[in-house]
């Protein structure tokens, strides 16, 4: 019964988005029929799941659905767990996607991209059911990128300004950055359980304190992983700005999205992992620590904003703070409370924003006082100014972040600019010389370095592709030499077949030919393809650009290709002793996708250079 | 250059061919910005994303009304004076670098010394570097400028020029360069230049395309002027009936022309009358309880009258008499939601809150989108005035407040109605029962909700205007003075207020307990089920524009759906508004009565038989081509480029400060309308249509200059209909021209053909002549 309700509750959103590909753009009618018609069941089978799951006794059930891909040392298989902070997160979710999908039938109505929002708004349904269901990583690593990637394109909504694809592309970025941890906790629990573990396993405290002597680094390491992949999804610091610059889309999707559901999968991951941290007191008073800092940051910034909706972000911001420190406390049903409480909060406030203006300029003309005490006005002067300011300026959270991460690496690319497009074909050659000579080396001398030396390259190449400005035929170039070399460096590990090589780079191989294609095709067209700045070419070719992005996400290892599987193939044989080289894959795989949704952004996405059609302002 | 009048049909021929089958590259270079682009052509610096966020947030924050909890710390200072007491006296700063810093507190730089670090000696490029610095935010300069010129516009009143704006946005730029570049490492932007930009205000020459989009616009507008003057000919017949049941003077806004239209076909035996909506009381209002006035008359005006609402015990006037019992002292009705309140932001409390109210939210969540019902994000027109409660209309000479008049003696208030009603050419033949409707509207969810109320009222409802003028006209005192005035009302005739809410299709009337006999009431009661008959039919005539109703219900079922969109939180359509306005008519109502013009025209009442010398038309056209024509416009605009003269979609939008809305966090103030309030409208401009002699227009435009550019730029066509012999003139270059009035007959339909057409179809109706059935 319940494997039942599981499989139609994911099968409805992801139904629901491939009935929606093949209704026409104007059929408004049928489209928010469909989209009504996926929420609402949706709505009951999570209910359904609910009672049956209340009735049977409120037990942690685990599925194991799917075997995808097996051999002697690797397990990829789907599994879902069904417990308490599955069923809390999946009937909240399912509840405001129904009320917000119903509220943008009407509000989007005439909207250019009808389709399009509500397609992507199912397709996040699908990711948030399959994250909130998971029963091990890779099943919620699948739903994770989904989540990314839906998110990406709400925020780009309005893909003809140039604010909303810059704050996009953005968002994404921290995205990424927290999938780092999670691609790094992901391989180190492959090495510190032997084996593919399901989170019910991971909450066996007998099981897991046998394996935490054994790697008590390991363990930490792992939490760390997901702590940092849990506090840039969640907004928390250092990452908070990013949550209001999400605000871009239509009103009802801020509010599910960036007010409620998204916002709060670092909760859901927190309380999901718990089991992991439960016996790691740093850890615990790390996250108190960073759960408290950010209440404090976050709701001072809340406090000065001017603007609604950054108001209501950084409110919920500080409040998901608070929840961390109630996780790491160990107080779980209250922090599932408070989520509850929170989402729906967040998410109703945002809803009627709007309504501020005539609500606030009522109250105030018939309540004004020109002078109000804060609690702030108790601080000495300077303190308060500065204070103020700071808030006001976000601590500067943005450029701290982006000059300690971003432009690092913008300046190494930039190291790199002999790789113009003109020399990147001689890699051709040299991947293949470098392939035989490593082979060589290795069947001689048993060289360890090896594979760090090719993934050092294939970082490089990724980091060159992120960077490139000239030439979108070297970005991609670069990116597949990237996956290339990567799989050079795992094959000389061990145990690496034909087979799993074939997984991994069959997508890679047709993405990039797929992606080449359009290039060319686009440049016979005389279209301008540089990196400069953003062209808007979906403006012309919106099909184009559709097929351009599937190849991109092909390319990435989004789960439309077998490249998806092919990548935790390629983590499971990297050796634990192997950090470096798991470092440089898994920046890699981070790089390759910033680069990517960069390439796709700045040819299709923003404002249209040409301008026999409207265009609005840069900065509106 | 080819023009389409010119004699020669080689040329008149060259033309067509471009029109119908040439195509021409259309695509447009703007010349401001080049010059300031060069930071980031040049050197690659991205000005604008290192200076707005700071720039932007501190501006909103020091304008802020209302949204931040933690207020801008120094609100009585000028902006940087403000800024620079924050500077000096904290321990962050509001720059990166010392050199900013140090400039900032030295106060001895202006914005010239400014722009010479920055642009260099040059002092030619200056003018052109600040047009591109304010014009690459628009909507925040715009703002800024504005509030100088009228710092009364906030409620909680700031102090900020546009040249504190602009000295501090010069130095946030040098700031940001020092920052990317390093101070001393970067060169005024002078040296970077390999080109002079061209002036900004050097001719633009007129092109082919140019010339080829005014033909077509002027065809396009023709294609509609066209039949409605034809109409209006072919409409000459109309007879004025001489039996008046009542009469009613309401708005001359667009969307009451429908009403007016259905009422009469409902009442044959009364008459509308139309003009501004404020009905000629020059004043200010404040609501019990109220901490400021609300000025309830046209923008431009300065009134210095003010009327107040008082609650009932405290009356002082002697319309005491006249008042009744009331049946309740109710107080304002304000809906309250916590959802609104600060401590859902705050911190500990907010804590407990979070964990709670997340509960009460979904509540109410369901229930809004289930089942929308008036809430506290509802605006609402009744809201205005609470109308059980006693207005101080009479000032007995000395009661003054904060410098203005509470209210009007007897003489002034017979001045204003005398001039009401001299100018809408009521001045005998007075009904029993003479209406005067106010209107506002019911928006939910809407930042612009004030755009769709009265106009003439300063965007806020009629109601106490039209209450207003009519308790000073059934003064017996004032209808005393008013006989002097020539204007003799009968005693049995009776003027009633009311307020018509355009969205929602509802009326309520004021003061009807005030003496009015068993019979009239009986009347009154008749009259009422009529008009509300008639707003049944003026809202199914409105759902015609709306696509997502449905048209197969029975009336009152569409009726119930229109009332529902005001108060839906998911509705971004309330109502259209003034979308699809492109006429002005000034004159009799047997001009346009029985003439179906689609909600398109302005009604201003007008009788040029009483106005020999013009007096009473230069006051109507001061106030209609600025208010019409500026409404005209704007929609215009809106319309035709929408995301540049226009606020784009609403749907992204958010609120800053209470004072406008902006795209997302970061994005610019966005000025002009959304696309979802302009998006059916076609952008002609306004017609104005005025009966009376050639010369006397003319004599009365001309008075006021600023008036007068309306007409000879031809922002508003404007045309004399001649009262004797029924041509159709058109005002160019400073006179008028006869103009060929097609021989296209006007089509004919019945009323109840035309109601059927409202159910069946949603394109645009062609002008018709309403047939009265015979009885």
């Amino acid at each position: 019964m319940i494997h039942l309700i599981i499989l139609l509750l994911l099968a409805t959103p992801f139904l629901g988005f491939t009935a929606g590909l093949f209704i026409e753009e104007t059929n408004e009618k049928a489209l928010s029929r469909l989209a009504i018609g996926s929420v609402i069941m949706q709505f009951i089978l999570s209910s359904i799941l609910t009672i049956s799951w209340s009735i049977g006794g409120f037990q942690q059930i685990n599925l194991s659905e799917l075997n995808v891909f097996q051999n002697p040392s690797y397990h990829f298989f789907i599994d879902f767990l069904i417990d308490k902070i599955s069923i809390s997160f999946i009937q909240i979710g399912s509840f405001l996607a129904l009320m917000v999908t119903i509220f943008s039938q009407y509000y989007l109505h005439r909207e250019e991209g009808y389709k399009r929002f509500f397609l992507i708004i199912l397709l996040f349904y699908f990711g948030y059911n399959v994250t909130i269901l998971s029963g091990n990583f890779e099943t919620l690593f699948l739903g994770w990128e989904i989540l990314g990637i839906s998110s990406f394109l709400l925020i780009a909504f309005y893909r003809h300004r140039y604010l909303p694809v810059k704050n996009a592309v953005k968002v994404f970025t921290i995205y990424r950055l927290g999938d780092v941890g999670l691609l790094l906790a992901m391989w180190l629990s492959h090495h510190f359980w032997h084996e593919n573990v399901t989170f019910l396993k991971m909450s066996n405290a007998n099981l897991f304190n046998e394996h935490i002597h054994e790697h008590s680094i390991l363990g930490i390491f792992i939490a760390l992983g997901v702590v940092l992949a849990a506090s840039a999804k969640s907004a928390q610091f250092p990452f908070s700005f990013w949550l209001p610059r999400a605000m871009e889309g239509p009103t009802p999707s801020s509010a599910i999205f960036y007010g409620s559901l998204s916002v709060h999968m670092g909760v859901f991951l927190l309380l999901r992992i718990f089991p992991l941290i439960e016996f790691q007191l740093s850890v615990r008073i790390l996250l108190i620590i960073l759960g408290l800092f950010t209440f404090y940051v976050s709701t001072g910034i809340s406090r000065v904003q001017s603007s609604i909706k950054a108001q209501v972000a950084y409110s919920s911001i500080s409040h998901i703070g608070l929840m961390f420190v109630e996780i790491a406390l160990g107080l779980h049903l209250l922090a599932l409370i408070h989520f509850i409480g929170n989402a729906i909060l967040r998410t109703y406030q945002l809803l009627i924003s709007p309504s501020i203006v005539s609500y606030k300029i009522r109250e105030q003309f018939y309540t004004f006082k020109p002078q109000t005490q804060t609690i702030e006005n108790y601080f000495p002067k300077s303190w308060q100014y500065a204070m103020y300011l700071l808030c006001l300026k976000e601590w500067n959270l943005d450029s701290i972040l982006y000059k300690y991460t971003w432009s690092p690496i913008k300046w190494l690319g930039k190291k790199l600019s002999f790789l113009t497009w003109k020399r990147s074909k001689y890699l051709i050659p040299f991947f293949l010389l470098s392939s035989l000579i490593s082979y060589w080396v290795e069947k001689h001398f048993h060289y360890h370095l090896l594979p760090e030396l090719s993934g050092g390259i294939a970082l490089l190449f990724a980091l060159k592709s992120f960077s490139e400005k000239k030439s979108a035929f070297n970005a991609l170039f670069l990116v597949l030499f990237n996956h290339l070399f990567i799989a050079l460096a795992v094959f000389f590990n061990e145990h690496l077949t034909w087979g799993e090589v074939l997984i991994y780079i069959s997508g890679v191989l047709l993405s990039s030919i797929l992606g080449f294609s359009i290039l060319f095709f686009m440049k016979k067209k005389g279209e301008k393809l540089n990196l400069k700045r953003f062209h808007g070419h979906a403006y012309e070719y919106p099909h184009i650009s559709i097929i351009f992005l599937i190849a991109c996400l092909g390319l990435t290892g989004f789960p439309i290709s077998p490249t998806f599987i092919g990548e935790d193939i390629i983590f499971s044989h990297i050796r634990d002793n192997q950090f470096i080289l798991a470092m440089f894959v898994a920046s890699s795989f981070v790089l390759d996708g910033l680069a990517l949704i960069r390439i796709y952004s700045m040819l299709f996405l923003g404002p249209n250079s040409k301008t026999y059609h409207e265009v609005a302002y840069r900065n509106s | 250059m080819l023009d389409i009048n010119s004699e020669n049909p080689l040329e008149r021929e060259l033309l067509k061919i471009d029109m119908f089958k040439n195509y021409f590259e259309h695509e447009f270079d703007s010349r401001i910005g080049n010059l300031r682009e060069n930071w980031r052509i040049k050197i690659g610096v991205d000005m604008d994303a290192l200076v707005y966020p700071t720039l932007f947030r501190l501006l909103s924050s020091y304008l802020d009304q209302g949204i931040a909890l933690w207020k801008f710390p120094i609100r009585d200072l000028n902006f940087l004076e403000a800024l620079r007491h924050i500077e000096s006296n904290g321990w962050v700063s509001i720059f990166r670098r010392k050199r900013a810093r140090k400039i900032f507190q030295e106060q001895n730089h202006t914005i010239e010394s400014l722009l010479e670090i920055l642009v260099g000696e040059n002092k030619d490029l200056y003018e052109q570097y600040i047009f591109d610095q304010q014009f690459e935010h628009q909507g925040w300069s715009g703002f800024v400028s504005e509030l100088e010129r009228v710092p009364t516009m906030l409620l909680d009143q700031r102090k900020i020029k546009t040249s504190e704006f602009i000295f501090l946005e010069l130095l946030m730029e040098i700031d940001a360069l020092d920052y990317k570049l390093g101070e001393g490492k970067w060169k005024p932007l002078e040296f970077y230049l390999d080109y002079q930009p061209k002036p900004l205000f050097a001719e633009v020459r007129e092109t082919r395309v140019f010339t080829l989009a005014k033909i077509w616009q002027e065809a396009y507008e023709w294609s509609y002027y066209m039949p409605v003057l034809k109409g209006i000919i072919d409409n000459r017949n109309c007879v004025e009936f001489s039996q008046k049941d009542f009469q009613t003077i309401m708005c001359i806004d667009d969307r009451i022309c429908s009403w007016r239209r259905h009422v009469e076909d409902l009442a044959p035996n009364c008459e509308t009358f139309g003009t501004p909506g404020f009905f000629g009381l020059d004043m200010y209002f404040q609501p019990e309880g109220g901490k400021f006035y609300t000025k309830v008359c046209p923008m431009p005006m300065t009134p210095i009258y003010l009327v107040k609402e008082v609650p009932k015990g405290h009356i002082f006037s002697t319309m005491r008499k006249l008042i009744k019992a009331r049946k309740a002292n109710k107080t304002h009705h304000h809906d309250t939601d916590i959802h609104f309140s600060e401590h859902a932001h705050n911190s500990l409390f907010g804590w407990l809150i979070s964990q709670f109210i997340g509960f009460f939210s979904a509540l109410n969540l369901v229930s809004a989108v289930l089942f929308p019902k008036r809430s506290a994000a509802t605006s609402s027109p009744f809201n205005h005035m609470e109308k059980n409660f006693p207005l101080t209309i009479e000032n007995h000479g000395e009661e003054m407040e904060n410098g203005l008049h509470l209210g009007f003696t007897k003489v002034e208030m017979a001045e204003r109605v005398s001039n009401m009603l001299h100018s809408i050419g009521l001045m005998d033949n007075f009904a029993p029962i003479v209406y005067v409707i106010g209107h506002g509207s019911t928006s939910t969810n809407n930042p612009y909700y004030a755009g769709y109320d009265c106009g003439a009222c300063s965007g806020r409802a009629g109601s106490v205007n039209a209450r207003a003028f009519c308790l000073m006209a059934n003064d017996y005192k004032v209808r005393e003075l008013l006989i002097e005035k020539g204007i003799i009302i009968p005693e049995t005739t009776f003027f009633m207020g009311g307020l018509h809410d355009t969205t929602q299709d509802v009326v309520q009337f004021f003061d009807k307990d005030i003496v009015m006999e068993e019979t009239k009431r009986a009347k009154h009661l008749e009259y009422k089920k009529l008009m509300r008959e008639a707003l049944l039919r003026n809202a199914v005539e409105r759902s015609r524009n709306f696509e997502n109703v449905n048209k197969k219900q029975t009336p009152i079922q569409i009726h119930k759906e229109i009332k529902k969109r005001a108060v839906s939180f998911f509705e971004p359509r309330p109502e259209y508004n003034h979308a699809t306005n492109a006429l002005c008519i000034i004159g009799r109502r047997q001009m346009t009565k029985g003439l179906f013009l689609d909600r398109r025209a302005f009604l201003n009442s007008y009788d040029y038989r009483i106005d020999k010398d013009g007096k009473y038309l230069q006051g109507i056209v001061n106030a209609a081509a600025p208010v019409c024509g500026g409404i005209n416009l704007e929609y215009y605009f809106s319309r035709t480029d929408n995301q540049k003269l226009g606020s784009g979609s609403k749907l992204p939008h958010n609120v800053m400060g209470l004072i406008g809305v902006a795209n997302g966090i970061e994005g610019d103030l966005r000025p002009g309308l959304p696309s979802q309030m302009v998006e059916i409208h076609e952008p002609v401009r306004l017609m104005m249509i005025v009966e009376q002699f050639p010369d006397i227009i003319i004599d009365a435009i001309q008075a006021n200059a600023a008036t007068y550019e309306w007409f000879i730029n031809e922002w508003i066509h404007l045309i004399c209909y001649h009262p004797i012999n029924h041509m159709m003139m058109k005002f160019q270059n400073g006179e008028f021209k006869e103009i060929q009035i097609s021989k296209e007959m006007t089509p004919k339909m019945s009323s109840s053909q035309l109601l059927e057409a409202f159910m069946n179809q949603s394109e645009q109706l062609p002008v018709t002549l309403i047939q009265q059935p015979i009885t």
